[in-house]
């Protein structure tokens, strides 16, 4: 399979037509899908159309853009006008909604095909895609483990090749986390360079749109398009998405790399932390300075985390409630249609994030679990400042395990939980983040090794993740 | 129903204002009312799942001049969401500012000099409208309702005044000033009856010096008339139930105008618990002292100040009513300039306050130089008070014109000096006996005289002089 | 400051608030799970740390504000059929039992 800039560069030099590798994309994608369910909807007709407007362009000297031809998934959690966009939730299933997220507005001006809305776990709240209310999606390196999640589907899409980029969102992993189990590059950008405007919320003030790939440069692509400040996103960054397709080849000579103790040692499979020694020394013998840093107020990461994007989760979702959009389950009051409606339409996983989130915001337990979990996000901030005087980047791994089987975590929401502990800090600080695949695991499934930067730190992270992905075995599968 | 005897009655206000802006707070959708129900809407003032909040930079500025003009310190502020399930509310929470707000800590001058303390002026949110079927209208007994999202995300300032008021006419006057403030400002149209000003009270009552009682909110007031009904009705259930040796209750009531009382809203089988957080898809406003110092230099002169401004030049006291009448009704204008170009001030607030503030719109429209001649005519005694309101009705129809030509062309003219001093005379020697009285100092022989001049004369006597010329006779 | 342990009745007072229902199991269920949540967050809770100010957002963004220009709004047709029952070019909700606070 050709990557992203490859295709991109034949459709607009007119060697192959956006509908031919549509075609092709969507070929794959038919063959799999009844094994992998890595999709909520094949967007067939839509895409085929998008695909001869692009060799329409093409064919009258217009500009098709960056991307020409280049099909690509979303994550069904972005809103698409005209098409369904469900959240893996019954409560949103059937909605379409009559409005285009920015992103989606900015794939099409960049000639970018969409082919897909990928599954996920509901509401974007899981590590498995297991919590999807349609099903979950299977890891096309082993159909019986887990993609990792939330973006699940668009990390197994790319994977298994249905098409060569995906975007995902990222709430404290949800990128970083699947690309590492299926093994493909998954990038969280600095909150606010992407807009998340039509990105349906789970957590406000961490929620990141990034993109997946199989190249580390289609991943720079992909960004490139779809950075940028948006009017319509308050917390939009201003100015331009950040240049990072200039740095992949500037190498890492002199750059300053730590290793974050606190997310390499206990919890972490050894094979895990031995792919992340392997890529360090790789770092080493391209020129860069790799040292141990030390982030302390990691360790409180996941615990904050676990009771700041609930609460915000709580309230983010409470407008699905039966009256103006998606599911409504009638009662003979307001309060009994409320009820019913929420009780039917979300899923386990979603309650016990509802509520959870509205206890720690609740009168009384503020201080104690929400203000507490504040404070600790400035404690990670600060840590990150210190350790960011010393080093350019940091890395440790994606996950602490490899993709696991299905049901392994579900029984014990904790556990499923502590997969996020490596991806959770940065997204509670705000900063840029990026998993490439290095090597696998004993049991022959990927590994992920992350690269983490400071804000708006993109350039310099991807000059690294570069470097690594220059360096990792070409894997089995 | 109880007097308030003994008893002292405390208010506080919280008064809604929607903000006159072209578009919503968050949103680009018309700020419009009255429009067909859900026709302003787009996918943020719907709550439509993915959709972000962006502040409208007209709204802060309109909350900075409402600040401005009620004496506050403008401040960093931030939103907050306040959580409950609403039908109205179609994110099912509220943005609102919470313990920042924009506005801390003015006050507002009533007309008779009585501040009332502003505790905070706050930007909010407003929710969209509920309809209830099948039950005369009201929630209670009703079989379901209908939302129309319209209004769904009109910018509110919220006014919260301190506990400060003892009377319902002061509350009355306290809004009633608080609406000719916002209105001379741009902030509101001032319509209570459309809703796009709501005012609640807090109502308590005390023995004076006491701590202060038990409040009850009241809600649903639309009008200055129902809000003192309110109030008063409020405070007398409130005295019956403490001298029936009953607690008040701390609740929400609300108003029902048709029967002239307050009902109880529903008793709550759980506490509001609101789970405010600081909202995560806006950030802090921060003006700069150069937005601040832009917003209050450029504020328009204020009810107040303008009731001082027209009570100097018409010699007159800033709360008396005609003064109150002319700046509500912006005519203090008109006034000003009549003195400013050498016209009598009392007589000019006299016209302005009473025949032009009957027809207030055609005041507003007539030529200044205009209503300051007819008040010199009047008050050097060419026209009668009478004749002066006939010409001054036929200027207010055209917007101007010159009073001396139309008075002339009705054949008004000032009686002579000698023909009044006879027609005085003769009328004295036929009422020989009241005249006597008169000289002894009955009062009420002023009026008698001064009748049967006006009478003689067919009203063309300038009353003025006629009175001089009778205490001059009559050595008084 | 220790937060005592979380109950079942809290988290039942929890659901109403978030108008959600449970059945007595999954109260039992939820109650567990929510407990070692929050048991795991003790070491949050525990943190001496009046002293530091908390991070609500990762921005540190002010004045972002949009000029008031009006922007097309929604077509009703489309808004009003995504809904789950309309009358009267309104959206349709049960019986209210009170009003708003
Ligand atoms: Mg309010
Ligand atoms: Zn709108």
């Amino acid at each position: 399979m050709s990557t992203a800039l490859e295709i991109a560069a034949a459709v607009r030099a007119g060697t192959t037509t956006a509908r031919k590798v549509v075609e092709e994309h969507l070929a794959v994608a038919s063959a799999r899908e009844g094994e992998l369910h890595a999709c909520n909807l094949l967007m067939t007709d839509d895409a085929l159309a998008a695909a001869d407007a692009v060799d329409e362009a093409v064919a009258r000297g217009d500009d098709p853009g960056p991307l020409a031809g280049v099909p690509i998934a979303l994550k069904d959690n972005m809103c698409t006008r005209g098409v369904p966009t469900t959240c893996s939730s019954k409560i949103l299933e059937g909605w379409t909604p009559p409005y285009n997220a920015t992103v989606v507005d900015r794939l099409r001006a960049a000639g970018a095909i969409v082919i897909a809305k990928t599954n996920l776990d509901e509401f974007a709240m899981g590590s498995s895609t297991e919590n999807s209310a349609f099903g979950p999606t299977r890891n096309p390196h082993d159909p019986s483990r887990v993609p990792g999640g939330s973006s699940g589907g668009s990390a197994a899409a790319v994977a298994a090749g249905y098409a060569p980029l995906a975007l995902g969102s990222d709430t404290g992993g949800s990128i970083r986390q699947p690309a590492a189990l299926c093994g493909v590059v998954g990038m969280k950008p600095t909150y606010g360079a992407v807009s998340r405007y039509g990105l349906i919320a789970f957590a406000s003030s961490l929620d990141q749109i990034g993109p997946f790939a199989t190249t580390v440069a289609d991943a720079a692509a992909l960004l490139e398009v779809i950075g940028g400040h948006d009017p319509l996103d308050t917390t939009s960054i201003a100015g331009p998405a950040p240049a990072v397709t200039a740095e992949l080849g500037r190498g890492v000579e002199g750059l300053r790399v730590g290793v974050v103790q606190e997310l390499s040692g206990e919890g972490i499979d050894p094979d895990v932390a031995a792919r992340v020694g392997e890529a360090s020394d790789a770092l080493t013998a391209a020129g860069a300075k790799v040292e141990d840093a030390s982030v302390p107020a990691c360790t409180f990461g996941l615990s904050a985390y676990y009771l700041i994007a609930p609460a915000e989760a709580s309230s983010n979702l409470a407008r699905f409630d039966g009256v103006r959009y998606g599911l409504r389950v009638d009662g003979e009051d307001i309060t009994e249609m409320y009820n019913r409606t929420r009780t039917a339409g979300f899923g386990a996983e979603v309650k016990r994030r509802i509520m959870l989130g509205t206890y720690a915001l609740s009168a009384g337990y503020y201080d104690a679990y929400y203000g507490k979990a504040l404070k600790v996000r400035t404690l990670i901030a600060r840590d990150f400042a210190a350790a960011y005087e010393q080093f350019d980047v940091l890395i440790s791994p994606t996950a602490p395990t490899t993709a696991f089987a299905f049901g392994a975590k579900t029984e014990n929401p904790l556990s499923m939980y502590l997969s996020d502990v490596c991806t959770i800090p940065s997204n509670l600080a705000g900063h840029p983040a990026i998993s490439g695949p290095f090597g696998t695991g004993d049991d022959g499934l990927p590994v992920g090794v992350q690269v983490l930067a400071p804000a708006l730190g993109e350039p310099v992270m991807f000059r690294v993740a570069a470097a690594i992905e220059a360096a990792a075995p070409r894997s089995a599968s | 129903m109880s007097k308030l005897d003994g008893w002292e009655l405390v208010v506080g206000l919280e008064v809604h204002c929607e903000l006159r802006t072209a578009t919503k707070l968050f949103c680009g959708c018309p700020n419009m009312f009255g429009d067909v129900p859900n026709t302003n809407v787009c996918p943020v003032c719907l709550g439509l799942p993915g959709s972000l909040p962006v502040i409208n930079r007209q709204a802060v500025e309109l909350a900075m001049r409402i600040g401005a003009a009620l004496n506050c310190s403008i401040e960093p502020s931030t939103f907050h969401r306040k959580n409950y399930f609403y039908p109205d509310m179609p994110k099912d929470y509220q943005v609102s500012q919470y313990d920042e707000p924009i506005n801390v800590g003015g006050y507002l001058e009533l007309p008779d000099g009585f501040r009332v303390g502003i505790e905070r002026a706050h930007m909010e949110e407003d929710t969209g409208k509920t309809v209830h079927l099948g039950g005369q209208g009201r929630i209670h007994g009703s079989s379901h309702s209908l939302v129309d999202y319209n209004r769904s995300g009109v910018p509110l300032v919220e006014i919260v005044s301190a506990p400060d008021m003892r009377t319902s006419e002061q509350a009355r006057a306290y809004v009633a000033e608080l609406r000719a403030i916002l209105v001379a400002i741009g902030a509101s149209d001032g319509r209570m009856e459309e809703g796009s000003l709501r005012a609640d009270a807090n109502v308590s009552v005390r023995r004076p010096g006491e701590p202060l009682g038990t409040r009850c909110e009241i809600k649903n007031v639309n009008s200055l008339r129902s809000l003192g009904r309110a109030i008063e009705y409020e405070a007398a259930r409130q005295v019956d139930l403490i001298d029936a040796g009953e607690k008040v209750q701390q609740q929400t009531r609300h108003w029902d105008d048709a029967n002239g009382r307050t009902i109880t809203g529903r008793t709550k089988e759980e506490a509001e618990d609101y789970r405010y957080f600081l909202e995560p898809d806006l950030v802090p406003l921060a003006p700069d002292a150069g937005w601040v110092e832009r917003v209050r230099s450029a504020l328009p002169a204020l009810p107040a100040a303008r009731r001082q401004r027209v009570a100097s030049a018409a010699g007159a006291e800033p709360a008396s009513q005609a003064v109150v009448t002319v700046v509500d009704l912006e005519l203090d204008d008109l006034v000003c300039a009549a003195v400013a170009a050498g016209a009598d001030g009392r007589t000019a607030l006299a016209r302005a306050s009473n025949e032009v503030a009957a027809n207030a719109d055609a005041g507003r429209r007539l030529d200044a130089g205009a209503f300051a001649d007819l008040v010199k005519l009047e008050a050097g005694g060419a026209l009668t008070a009478t004749q002066a309101k006939t010409v001054l009705g036929e200027l207010l129809e055209a917007g101007g014109g010159d009073p001396a030509t139309i008075a002339a062309a009705r054949g008004f003219e000032a009686m002579d000096v000698s023909a009044l001093d006879a027609t005085i005379d003769e009328i004295i020697a036929a009422n020989s006996d009241e005249w006597a009285r008169y000289c002894e100092g009955d009062s009420k022989m002023q009026g008698f005289f001064v009748g049967l001049v006006m009478k003689a004369t067919q009203g063309k006597a300038d009353g003025k002089a006629v009175n001089a010329a009778l205490r001059e006779r009559g050595g008084r | 400051m220790a937060v005592a342990q979380l109950t079942r009745e809290e988290v039942a007072h929890v659901a109403r608030l978030a108008r959600l229902e449970l059945s007595e199991d999954e109260l039992d269920t939820f109650t567990g799970q929510l407990a070692d949540v929050l048991d795991h967050a003790a070491d949050v809770e525990a943190l001496e740390i009046d002293d530091v100010p908390p991070t609500a957002h990762p921005l540190p963004l002010v004045n972002v504000l949009r000029e008031d220009v009006v922007m097309p709004s929604l077509d009703r047709v489309e808004v009003l059929a995504a809904a789950p029952h309309v009358e009267d070019g309104r959206f349709v909700v049960p019986r209210i039992l009170g009003e708003a606070p």
